[in-house]
């Protein structure tokens, strides 16, 4: 949450789990004094523990996203937990009818208590994170746990038809958090929501499954195997994370050296210092709002670093690097240039159309209007030409007057809903901080 | 069977019909276990299922997920010789690539079969419990002999792929040995454990276990399938984008390429860590990608540069280190970019750096920029020979370049070779053009030498306080206090 926007978009899920602790934590401390949480023991410090210590364990995912996943599902297990082995084992198991307040009350002190570290060295709390977890515990508890006397078949058997709610209940959970995620998103980015929740559903989907998965795990085999399946069932999902560590590492090298190869133009003198990084920045902020998917946006920024990778091919570099100047046969000639070096990789063929057709006009002067001209490439074009007319002047006059001229060549050079998004944007400028 | 020598045949059908007749006297027994034939169908559907959907990762995946393996050994745990054999000779039967030949799936059958027997042979033997007919059970009682027939599977299968191997190739059995059972004992212990999971909530909840166990498995797969897509995509990408430096100069085709591979003979011949080799790896193929910044009307220019153009070149790099300064992975590489050009005796560029100072990556890449462009055909001369390269390069150490890594290069040439051919078609020099252009000289020492280059530095290294050889901690001789 780098900015005071940011930071409103999710105020109203925030305050939503603040007021579930509290009122969790108000019941939890009562039905303490009655006593009738005394014989649950030491399990819901174990499973806080265990939350605590995956909260630690937090990574990165692709997108700017992060995940606790073992805490996630030590949450769960706890929401779903059904029962916990008598001893000696041999007595079968004790049925638990703890409810949703106190799942609340453990999940929450588990989080904060494995945020703390992180918060001290200046990871951030991820507040929203934790408030996403604990909203969708407290549906997954108050929808499963009612149930838990009608389906335990007996004493020590815990039968498929209990599995089988507690998956449709963990199902749940991971379907609320993904439409919790989606709609702080899209009021963060100002994206349709529509966009966001695919968005989200897309980004979630793997490490959710397997989050849900292992919670529901730990939740059956507990009441068999007591506390060690805690450790145990924790081992695949590390093993899990582990590999989207990998992953998210390996896509944020990959854009670090686009960023970096896409530099030449700037440091061989044929662009402005920063044009390309402005223009990936302004063409995402538009293409969020124009609701263009997630996945599209990536190819989009590549296209945008590398938008200009063309004029390498240039004998001689065209004076300020503005593009805009030239013949529109010359930024036909370099678009195509950039394309063909960006085809080569053999894996960036999106990027490398969204380049090719970035100089080509909104609406050409003579024949119908080409409706394969992707979207991305027309914003490109528009921030293109934005860019070289302020470049990194932060002068709202300049601003305005580009955005006025931009206006003139509607219609016909370009996009108008691109370029009306870009006017929007520019107004908000006070607010812009991506 | 065609073309397989006799042994060989007989090799298959024994093993073949011993697998048949484990898998008919087990399931003889099947009925007797409770719900034993429903568990042993179920697994054997997930067996199939699994060698079905696993398209092998990409070929530059360092780890395979394989789904089955995990179910194999649930099926020893949950059913022992009755229905492990059937379990997983059952992947036998998979539609897909690969085994099309009958003789191999049917070998398959009986491999799998031999294994599943003896591996719950060995369980039993060490005191596991069959899970579907226990009652209560502790959890010593699987975790132990469970480790131990994954073992004699893993074992097993060695062996019967050892033998049939050897029989069909006519390779050493031992060399096979070695290459396998080393690779496999990570992957191998991560599905025991999968397998024990598995077996061990199978027989609490029955096969919706299944499911839950290996999603999050597959989840795993599949983004390591990702992860591997994007580092070919990685390397594909950083590649198109240094040719792009190479367009610029026909003669140059291949060059960062070549600078690459003969840095990281030089490396590995000094003895470098893996990790600085693969990162010298990088430094070698970025070498020259502040070029993209020169003017190509510089770079391309026929005839002498003038002092301007000159330092234009000399540019390329401070330009490279700007360009890649933010990569964190690159590490040393990045100095080393900038520093390729820097000579021992301090009249390099671009600060005129001596001997120790100049960072070893740097000295490096010194000396392949400099063997591959003599070994190369450029505009104003054919390509030389490696044994010309090399007494240049001899000639040139102590002040050029730095001893070690000239005799390194020149050792490791020796014992491995080396392919100076480039994929694309090379450039037949230009007759007649007998006047060098800049870019291609500025690598070959023969040439720099010729033209008297300007140097920043002073001429003569011999004032300086910092004696090459002491600083590089070469062994200097008897004579020296």
């Amino acid at each position: 949450m780098s900015t005071e926007h940011e930071m409103r978009a999710a105020s109203p899920l925030l305050v939503a789990a603040g007021i579930a602790v509290v009122a969790s934590v108000a019941v939890t401390a009562e039905s303490w004094q009655r006593a009738s949480i005394d014989q649950l023991g030491f399990i819901p410090y174990a499973f806080a523990l265990f939350i605590a210590v995956g909260e630690v364990l937090r990574i990165a995912l692709p997108g700017s996203r992060q995940s606790a996943p073992l805490a996630s599902a030590g949450a769960i297990a706890f929401a779903l937990l059904p029962a916990f082995p008598l001893r000696p084992s041999s007595l079968g198991f004790l049925p638990l009818h703890y409810e949703w307040p106190l799942v609340v009350t453990v999940v929450t002190l588990g989080s904060v208590l494995g945020a703390f570290p992180g918060a001290i060295v200046g990871r951030g709390m991820h507040l929203d994170e934790l408030a996403r977890r604990v909203l969708t515990t407290m549906l997954a508890a108050a929808v499963f746990r009612p149930w838990i006397g009608t389906l335990l078949p007996s004493k020590n058997e815990i039968g498929w038809r209990l599995a089988l709610a507690m998956t449709a209940a963990a199902v749940l959970a991971a379907s609320a958090d993904a439409v919790l995620a989606a709609s702080v998103r899209s009021s963060q980015a100002r994206s349709p929501f529509r966009t966001a929740l695919v968005d989200e559903f897309r980004a979630l989907v793997g490490i959710s499954s397997a989050i849900a998965a292992t919670g529901v795990l730990i939740a059956l085999a507990a009441p068999k195997m007591g506390y060690v399946a805690l450790p145990v069932f924790a081992v695949p999902l590390l093993l899990t994370q582990f590999s989207f560590r990998r992953y998210a590492t390996i896509e944020a090298t990959y854009l670090q050296t686009i960023r970096s190869l896409a530099k030449v133009t700037e440091v061989g003198g044929y662009t402005e210092t920063g044009h390309s990084r402005r223009v990936s920045i302004l063409s995402k902020a538009i293409a969020r709002e124009m609701g263009i998917s997630e996945r599209d946006i990536k190819d989009l920024d590549y296209a945008a670093l590398m938008h200009d990778i063309g004029q390498l091919s240039l004998t001689d570099p065209i004076p300020g690097g503005a593009t805009t100047m030239v013949a529109p046969v010359d930024q036909r000639r370099i678009a195509e240039l950039g394309a063909e070096v960006i085809r080569q990789a053999g894996v960036l063929d999106r990027a490398a159309l969204i380049v090719e057709r970035q100089a080509d006009p909104y609406r050409p002067y003579r024949g119908p209007q080409d409706d394969s001209l992707p979207l991305e490439s027309r914003i490109i074009k528009v921030v293109n030409a934005y860019d070289d007319l302020v470049g990194a002047s932060l002068e709202s006059d300049r601003k305005l007057r580009a955005i006025e001229r931009l206006q003139l060549g509607i219609d016909r050079e370009y996009d108008p809903d691109v370029v009306d998004t870009l006017s929007r944007i520019i107004e908000r400028q006070s607010e812009f901080a991506y | 069977m065609p073309s397989m020598p006799v042994g060989a045949r007989l090799y298959v059908a024994l093993v073949s019909a011993l697998g048949v007749l484990v898998v008919l006297v087990g399931m003889r027994e099947l009925g007797s276990i409770p719900a034993g034939w429903v568990t042993a169908l179920t697994l054997a559907a997930l067996v199939v299922l699994a060698r079905y959907a696993s398209s092998p990762l990409s070929r530059s995946a360092a780890i395979d997920i394989s789904v089955g393996q995990p179910v194999g050994i649930a099926s020893v745990l949950l059913l022992g010789t009755a229905g492990a054999p059937f379990v997983m000779a059952a992947a036998a039967f998979a539609p897909g690539p690969g085994s099309e030949r009958w003789y191999a799936r049917l070998f398959n059958f009986g491999m799998s079969a031999i294994q599943a027997w003896l591996a719950s042979l060995a369980y039993a033997a060490v005191g596991g419990v069959t899970l579907s007919s226990a009652q209560s059970y502790e959890p010593m009682q699987v975790l132990i002999p469970g480790l131990v027939a994954t073992f004699v599977l893993e074992v097993v299968n060695g062996l019967l792929m050892v033998g049939i191997i050897a029989l069909t190739q006519r390779v050493s059995p031992l060399r096979i040995w070695h290459g396998t059972l080393a690779q496999s004992a990570l992957p191998m212990f991560i599905y025991s454990i999968f397998g024990l999971l598995l077996a061990v909530v199978w027989s609490f909840v029955g096969p919706i276990s299944a499911v839950l166990v290996l999603a999050p498995l597959m989840v795993a797969r599949w983004v390591f399938a990702e992860f591997a897509l994007r580092q070919e995509a990685y390397e594909a990408t950083m590649r198109s984008l240094i040719k792009s430096v190479e367009t610029k100069d026909l003669y140059t085709r291949g060059h960062s390429e070549r600078v690459s591979r003969a840095s990281v003979l030089i490396g590995r011949r000094a003895g470098m860590r893996e990790d600085r080799v693969s990162s010298l790896r990088y430094a070698g193929m970025l070498h020259d990608v502040g070029k993209l910044g020169v003017p190509t009307s510089v770079l391309q220019k026929a005839g002498r540069l003038t002092d301007d153009e000159y330092e234009a070149i000399q540019q390329h790099t401070v330009r490279g280190r700007e360009i890649v300064k933010d990569l964190e992975f690159l590490g040393e590489a990045i100095e080393g970019i900038l520093l390729h050009h820097e000579r021992i005796d301090g009249r390099g560029y671009p600060m005129g750096k001596v001997g120790a100072e100049i960072p070893e990556f740097a000295r490096i890449i010194a000396v392949a920029d400099a063997f591959d462009s003599m070994t190369t055909t450029r505009s104003y001369r054919g390509a030389r020979s490696i044994e010309d390269a090399f007494e240049e390069l001899r000639r040139c150490k102590g002040s050029q370049f730095d001893p070690v890594m000239v005799e390194a290069l020149i050792e490791a040439i020796g014992v491995e070779g080396w392919d100076a051919s480039d994929t694309l078609p090379a450039v037949p020099p230009t007759p007649g053009d007998g006047v060098p252009t800049m870019a291609s000289d500025d690598d070959d020492p023969t040439v720099a030498d010729r033209l008297g280059l300007p140097s920043a530095a002073p001429a003569d290294a011999s004032e300086l306080t910092d004696p090459y050889d002491d600083a590089l901690g070469q062994p200097v001789g008897g004579d020296h206090p």
